[in-house]
């Protein structure tokens, strides 16, 4: 019952932003190397985020891999999609196809 | 590390990720020679058409019990060999697979 609880919680979170992080850390302490690479990605496009912490919370920490079927944090969703962690979200920054994804998730 | 679990080689992550896509080109690189952190490149004709959130869903799944006990992080690239073709004409599409993570 409650890993139903924590999955709703997440859903509920991801749905209502646009754009949303689960990393470990802060945006502006981040606590490990991969969540600090893609917050930066983020930082460049200027746009506000959302972003959970997941280790002030154990059940959303495991909750979220369970979520998306995802083994691995940081994760990053737009429109409620999962767009992926660290490597894809860098990958398709550097090769341009992250920005439009991006722009059109705040502009809506 | 985790005491009383075996750390991984770079040739277990290998073969596991050509048992799940036989057609597999893989190269695993140990970043920091711990056996915990990780980078592999695959390139597979199974990921034409696929999404990068589906290309890596399927290693993950290849590696999965490995990924939750015995791999602490792993960079993942995943191409396709029409890709990996362009990436060797332009060079600059494979650096930043070199990115060293921070632990």
């Amino acid at each position: 019952m409650a890993n139903n609880n924590v999955l709703a919680q997440i859903d509920e979170q991801v749905k209502k932003n646009k754009i949303i992080v689960y990393m470990k850390g802060t945006p502006s302490f981040p606590m490990c190397g991969f969540s600090a690479a893609t917050v930066q990605v983020l930082d460049s496009y200027n746009v506000p985020y959302e972003s959970v912490n997941v280790l002030e919370d154990p059940a959303i920490r495991e909750g979220i891999k369970r979520y998306s079927n995802w083994p691995t944090i940081p994760q990053v969703y737009i429109n409620g999609e999962l767009v992926g962690g660290c490597d894809i979200v860098r990958e398709m920054h550097a090769n341009g196809e992250l920005e439009p994804l991006i722009r059109a998730a705040v502009q809506e | 590390m985790p005491t009383g679990i075996e750390p991984i080689t770079a040739e277990e992550i290998q073969s596991l990720i050509r048992e799940a896509i036989p057609d597999a080109q893989v190269r695993v690189q140990d970043f920091t020679g711990g056996g915990d952190h990780y980078e592999a490149v695959v390139v597979s004709a199974a990921f034409a058409g696929k999404t990068k959130v589906a290309r890596h869903r399927m290693v993950y799944g290849a590696l999965q019990e490995a990924l939750v006990q015995r791999i602490h992080a792993l960079a993942l690239t995943t191409l396709t060999p029409e890709e990996l073709g362009q990436a060797e004409e332009q060079p600059s599409g494979l650096v930043n697979i070199q990115t060293r993570n921070p632990r």
